[in-house]
C-alpha cells in the first residue's frame, strides 16, 4: 500500500500525513516534489495543506501549474485516487480536477478550530469507514475555506450525490452557526463525478491519534487506506 | 574569493573628524573617542555606522551586560548557554530543545502587521540557525486598554501579523499571555518565544570557524527596509516614530519556509560549519559576531552582496535589516555541495567573503577596502554600570495602606467583572487566528492548560512552555515581582506534569539612564536570578528591549517593567498530564500550598478599585519548589490529571477557569485549617493573589496518595469540596460568598476579546 503525498514548496501539512499515513495506518509513503514529472505508480495520491508558493497571487494558483499536477491529472484520469486537503483542496479547484472555488473566509480571519462535518455519501475510496449521517469532528485552518460554486453546479453536485461532507452542529443538523465560513450549501467536501478525487477543508490528519484528539480523521484516511490495499 | 584588495588603508573621509556627528551614528561623543582610541585612527563614515549598530543598545547590551552576568547560565541540562542564536537543553533520548524569545515592540508600535510577523520570522531563524526544526511559537503581548481605538487598532495587528507569518511558515502558534494596561498604549510590547527540536549531534554554532572558510549569504535580496533598526529600537518612541516606518521590515513567510528548509536539509548534510541569522544590524552583526566567536577575521566582499534596489551605499548594505536572510559557513571542500543544495530551494546563494586571521572585519567593495574594523571592538562594546534609585511614587504606591477601602457586596459581580479583565478574558478570539495544530505535535491546546504541551514524535516524551509576566507586580516591587514571574512560570510548567528545565528572559524597561528605571532593571535581574537558582532554571538566552517609554513634550512615560519570563519543561510520559478543566462528577477539589491571599498589587485592586498599589505576595521559594514538586510527582504517578495554579484574579477565578474550561461546575466551601488561616475580609479569600498555591481536582479514590503525598513534602493541602452541577457556588464556613452558573462565567469570559477584535 503506498501513497505519494505532493510537496509544493510552502506546503506545511506535507509531513503530516505522511505521518499519519505511515505511523498511523502503515501505509508506505513517497513524499514527491512539485517539479516530479513522475508519481511512481501509487495506490493513492494526497495533495497536502499548507501555503503552496505562499499562497501568492490566489491560493492554489500558482501550484496548479506546477510540472507533478500533469502527472496528478493523469492519475486520476487512470481513475487512481487523489484526496485534497485544505490548500490540497484549493489546488483541485484551481486545476480544474474539481468544480468551485474556496473563497476567503467571511470572518476575514484565518480560522483554526475543530469543526463538525456531516458524513453525506459513504462510499469507498475516501469514506467507506463511515455511515451516512455520522458527525466527524476535525480541524480545520485556513483563511480560504468558503466553498463557492454557481447554482447550476451546485444543483449537478447535489443532484449526483457529489457533495462528501457538510458543515454541521455537534448532533449533525445543518445551521447557519455551524457553517463556519459560509460555504454554498455548507459544504465541506466534494468529489468529482467519477467519484475518484475529493477535496475537503478540514484535516483529517490532525485527527488520527487520542493524544491530540478525536480520532475521526480515520474515517477519510482510513477509507483511502483501505482502498489502496484492495487496489495493491 | 580571488579578488585581492588594491589598498590595505580603507579610504578616510576627506572632511574633518565625524566626531560632531557622533550622535547621528547612535553613538554618545565618549563612545566615539572610545571607537578612535580602540581603531587608533578616526572611524570613516561607514566604520562610525557600523560601530553605532553594534554599540547600540538592541545589539550590545550597553546597560544591561553586567547586570545579565548575576543570571544563572549553567546546569547539567544546559548544551548551549548564553551567547548563541539560542538556548539549547538536554530533554533526553538524544534530543535537544532550543528556545529563545525576543522583543519586536518598536516597530509594532509603528506598523503592528509587520512589526509582529516580521518578530515571528527574526525568531525562527535564531531557532534554526541552532539546527533545531522549529516546533512553536508563543506571544507574551501588551497593549493599552481595551476601551482606547489606538490599543484595538494595534492588538488586531499584532494578531494578524503573528497568524500572517507563523501559520503560512507552518509552525504551530501554541500559547501566550496579554496584558492591558495603559502604560503600554503608545509603546505596545511583542515579545515573541519560539522553541525547536534538535539532535544532539546536530547542533550548530554561529561561527565563521577556521582561516579559509568561505562566508555565503542566502536568501532574500538586500534592501533599504529596516535601514537602522537597530538604533531605532534603542531610542525612546516619539510622534516622529511613526516617520521611521522604513526602519521597519517586511517579512516572506514563504521565502522563509524555503531556507528553514534549506538550512536544516544543508546541516543534516553536514556541510554547514557555521550558520547565523540576519538579525538586528543585518550584515555587520552576524558576521561580526560569528568572527567574534571564533576570534577569527572576515574579508566581507560587499559587493557581491545581493541588492533588490540600485544605489545602496556599503553602509546601507551592512546595516539593512531585510528580512529571511542567513550566513552560512561551508564546511571546507564542500562549498560545492553546499551552494547546489541551497540552489535547489531556489534561494539566492552568494560566497561574500573567507576567514582570515588577523582579527579585522575588512569591508571590501570591487577590490577596494572600505571599511576595516577590530572584530573584537565590535562585540565588545562599552558597558555601563549605572545607580539606581527606586521612585518615591512607587514606594508610596507600594507601602498605602489598604485596609480602608470598601468590600464590595456583590461578589460575584466582582467575579464577572475580573473574568473580563483582559488579562484573564478568554483568548479563544486570539487563538483561533493561529494554527495551533500544524505539526501534529499539539497534546494540550491554547487555553486548555497552565502551560503549552507538545509531544516528541517517536519518543514518550513531552515538552511543556509558558510564557509569563505580572508587570504590576514589577512596577510595585521589581525584585519580588520578578521573581514571581519566574515562580509563576514554574508553576505552570509544573500543573501539566512537567519538570522545567531552563529559562529565556526578554527584560521590557524603560531608559536605563533614568536611575528609576535603572533600579527596576537591576532588581528585577536579581530577582529573576534568586527565583531561577531556587528552582533550577538557568538562563540560557534572552533579550533586553529598552527605551519602552513615549515622549511626550517634557515628559517621559515608561511601561511598567515587564521582564518577561519564556520557560520551558520536559514530561517523561506525555501521556500522563494534567489540564484546567474540571473533568468527572465527584472529583475531590483540592488546595495544595500555602495559600495566603493578600490584596496587594491584585488584578482585583486594579480593575474593582482603580488601584496599582500594595506590596506583591510574599515569595517563599522553598514553599514554591516544594507544591511544585507535589503536583508534578501527582501528574506523573496518574494521580491527578487536574491542576490549574492560583494567580492572577485570586481563588475564585482559577476556580471558575477550571469550571469554565470543563463545562462543569463544583461546590466549595473555605474554612481554615491549621495550616492555612484564612483572611477576615471575603474579598481578599476570594480575589486575593497569593504564591505558591495549586488548585487540582482528583477521583475520591487518590485522596490518601494526595495527602501523603503532601505530608511528606511539607505542602499543606485542604479539601474544599466536589465537581458536579452546572453552578460553581463558594461559601465560607459561615455564609454563602458567590454562585454563578458556567454559562454567565464563559459570557463575560468570551466577550472581552470577541468585541475587541469585532
Amino acid at each position: 500500500m503506498s501513497i505519494a503525498v505532493v510537496t509544493f514548496p510552502g506546503s506545511n501539512c506535507d509531513d503530516d500525513a505522511r505521518y499519519a499515513l505511515e505511523a498511523g495506518m502503515g501505509a508506505a509513503v513517497t513524499l514527491v516534489w512539485h517539479t516530479a514529472t513522475e508519481l511512481g505508480n501509487p495506490d493513492a495520491v494526497v495533495i497536502p495543506g499548507g501555503f503552496s508558493f505562499g499562497d501568492y497571487l490566489r491560493s492554489g494558483a500558482l501550484a496548479a501549474h506546477s510540472p507533478v499536477m500533469a502527472e496528478v491529472r493523469a492519475y486520476a484520469e487512470r481513475g487512481g485516487p487523489v484526496l485534497g486537503i485544505c490548500n490540497g483542496f484549493q489546488i483541485l479547484t484551481e486545476s480544474g480536477l474539481l468544480p468551485g472555488q474556496l473563497a476567503r473566509n467571511p470572518s476575514l480571519k484565518f480560522q483554526c478550530h475543530y469543526v463538525n462535518v456531516r458524513v453525506e455519501r459513504a462510499v469507498a475510496p475516501f469514506t467507506s469507514r463511515a455511515a451516512v449521517g455520522d458527525v466527524l469532528s476535525m480541524p480545520i485552518a485556513h483563511n480560504e475555506g468558503s466553498y463557492y460554486a454557481d447554482a447550476a453546479t451546485l444543483e449537478v453536485l447535489e443532484g449526483e450525490g457529489r457533495v462528501m461532507l457538510r458543515y454541521c452542529d455537534a448532533a449533525g443538523t445543518a445551521s447557519e452557526a455551524a457553517n463556519v465560513n459560509g460555504s454554498r450549501n455548507a459544504i465541506a467536501g466534494i468529489v468529482n463525478s467519477r467519484g475518484n478525487v475529493m477535496g475537503m477543508m478540514p484535516h483529517p490528519e490532525r485527527a488520527v491519534e487520542s493524544l491530540l484528539g478525536p480520532v475521526d480523521g480515520l474515517a477519510l484516511l482510513g477509507s483511502l487506506v483501505d482502498a489502496g490495499r484492495r487496489a495493491a | 574569493m580571488s579578488v585581492m584588495p588594491r589598498q590595505e588603508r580603507p579610504a578616510v573621509d576627506e572632511r574633518a573628524s565625524l566626531r560632531p556627528m557622533a550622535n547621528s551614528f547612535g553613538l554618545s561623543f565618549e563612545e566615539f573617542d572610545d571607537v578612535v582610541s580602540r581603531m587608533g585612527r578616526e572611524p570613516n563614515t561607514l566604520e562610525a555606522g557600523v560601530f553605532g549598530a553594534l554599540w547600540s543598545e538592541h545589539c550590545g547590551y550597553k546597560n544591561s551586560r553586567p547586570l545579565l552576568r548575576r543570571l544563572p547560565t549553567t546546569g547539567p541540562q544546559v548544551l548551549q548557554g548564553p551567547g548563541e542564536n539560542a538556548g539549547v537543553v538536554d530533554i533526553g533520548q538524544g534530543y535537544g530543545l532550543a528556545f529563545k524569545m525576543e522583543s519586536h515592540n518598536h516597530p509594532s508600535a509603528v506598523e503592528p502587521v509587520q512589526g509582529a510577523a516580521t518578530g515571528v520570522g527574526g525568531i525562527l531563524r535564531d531557532i534554526f540557525a541552532m539546527g533545531a526544526r522549529p516546533i512553536a511559537v508563543l506571544d507574551s503581548l501588551r497593549f493599552g486598554e481595551l476601551d482606547n481605538e489606538r490599543s484595538r487598532h494595534l492588538l488586531a495587528g499584532v494578531v494578524s501579523g503573528i497568524a500572517l507569518y507563523g501559520n503560512a511558515i507552518g509552525v504551530p502558534t501554541v500559547g501566550g499571555e496579554l496584558e492591558t494596561n495603559a502604560c503600554y498604549q503608545e509603546n505596545p510590547l511583542v515579545n515573541v518565544m519560539a522553541l525547536g527540536l534538535l539532535r544532539h549531534e546536530d547542533l550548530q554554532k554561529g561561527t565563521v570557524g577556521a582561516v579559509g572558510n568561505q562566508l555565503y549569504y542566502v536568501g532574500s535580496k538586500t534592501g533599504r527596509d529596516g535601514l537602522g533598526g537597530a538604533v531605532f529600537a534603542s531610542a525612546d518612541l516619539s510622534a516622529a516614530s511613526a516617520a521611521d516606518r522604513p526602519a521597519v521590515q517586511v517579512g516572506d513567510p514563504y521565502l522563509e519556509k524555503l531556507l528553514l528548509e534549506a538550512c536544516l536539509a544543508a546541516i543534516a548534510a553536514d556541510l554547514v560549519a557555521g550558520v547565523q541569522d540576519m538579525g538586528a544590524a543585518g550584515l555587520s552583526s552576524s558576521v561580526g559576531e560569528m568572527a567574534h566567536r571564533a576570534g577569527m577575521g572576515v574579508d566581507l566582499h560587499i559587493d557581491k552582496v545581493p541588492r533588490r534596489e540600485d544605489g545602496m551605499t556599503p553602509l546601507e548594505v551592512m546595516l539593512s535589516e531585510s528580512q529571511e536572510r542567513m550566513v552560512l559557513t561551508a564546511k571546507p571542500g564542500k562549498e560545492a555541495a553546499l551552494v547546489t543544495l541551497l540552489e535547489r530551494w531556489g534561494l539566492d546563494v552568494v560566497a561574500i567573503g573567507e576567514v582570515v586571521d588577523n582579527g579585522m572585519l575588512r569591508i571590501i567593495e570591487h577590490g577596494t577596502v572600505v571599511g576595516s574594523l577590530p572584530v573584537s571592538a565590535l562585540n565588545e562594546p562599552p558597558t555601563y554600570v549605572r545607580d539606581g534609585v527606586e521612585d518615591p511614587v512607587i514606594v508610596a504606591a507600594r507601602t498605602r495602606d489598604l485596609g480602608d477601602l470598601p468590600e464590595p457586596g456583590d461578589l460575584n459581580g466582582v467575579l464577572l467583572t475580573l473574568l473580563g479583565a483582559p488579562g484573564i478574558a478568554s483568548k479563544a478570539a486570539i487563538y483561533r487566528q493561529f494554527d495551533h495544530q500544524v505539526m501534529t505535535n499539539s497534546v494540550v491546546l491554547p487555553g486548555q492548560a497552565d502551560a503549552a504541551v507538545l509531544r516528541v514524535k517517536g519518543t514518550s516524551l513531552g515538552v511543556a512552555a509558558t510564557v509569563d509576566c505580572n508587570s504590576r507586580y514589577v512596577y510595585l516591587d521589581p525584585y519580588l515581582g520578578a521573581a514571581h514571574a519566574v515562580a509563576e512560570a514554574a508553576r505552570n510548567i509544573a500543573c501539566v506534569g512537567a519538570t522545567p528545565l531552563g529559562v529565556t528572559d526578554n527584560l521590557n524597561f524603560g531608559n536605563p539612564t533614568v536611575p528609576a528605571v535603572y533600579y527596576q532593571l537591576e532588581r528585577a535581574v536579581d530577582g529573576i536570578s534568586a527565583a531561577c537558582l531556587a528552582l533550577g532554571t538557568p538562563v540560557t538566552g534572552g533579550n533586553v528591549s529598552l527605551y519602552n517609554q513615549f515622549r511626550q513634550g517634557e515628559g517621559h512615560e515608561a511601561i511598567h517593567p515587564t521582564p518577561t519570563i519564556g520557560m520551558v519543561g520536559v514530561i517523561s510520559d506525555v501521556a500522563l498530564r494534567a489540564t484546567q478543566s474540571f473533568k468527572r462528577d465527584d472529583d475531590v477539589v483540592v488546595l495544595l500550598g500555602a495559600f495566603a491571599p493578600v490584596q496587594g498589587a491584585s488584578e482585583y485592586l486594579f480593575r474593582i478599585h482603580g488601584l496599582e498599589a500594595g506590596s506583591p505576595p510574599a515569595l517563599d521559594l522553598v514553599a514554591e519548589a516544594a507544591v511544585q514538586r507535589v503536583v508534578r510527582d501527582l501528574v506523573a504517578a496518574g494521580i491527578c490529571d487536574t491542576a490549574h495554579d492560583v494567580s492572577t484574579g485570586g481563588l475564585a477565578v482559577a476556580a471558575a477557569e477550571m469550571a469554565m474550561a470543563g463545562g462543569k461546575g463544583a461546590r466549595l466551601t473555605l474554612s481554615a485549617t491549621a495550616n492555612v488561616p484564612l483572611p477576615a475580609r471575603s474579598d481578599t479569600l476570594l480575589f486575593g493573589e497569593t504564591a505558591a498555591t495549586v488548585l487540582a481536582a482528583v477521583p475520591r479514590q487518590h485522596l490518601p496518595a494526595v495527602h501523603e503525598a503532601c505530608l511528606a513534602a511539607g505542602v499543606a493541602v485542604s479539601e474544599l469540596g466536589i465537581v458536579g452541577g452546572s453552578d460553581l457556588s463558594v461559601s465560607s464556613t459561615s455564609r454563602d460568598l458567590l454562585s454563578l452558573s458556567v454559562a454567565e462565567m464563559r459570557a463575560a469570559h468570551e466577550h472581552t476579546f470577541a468585541e475587541a477584535l469585532g
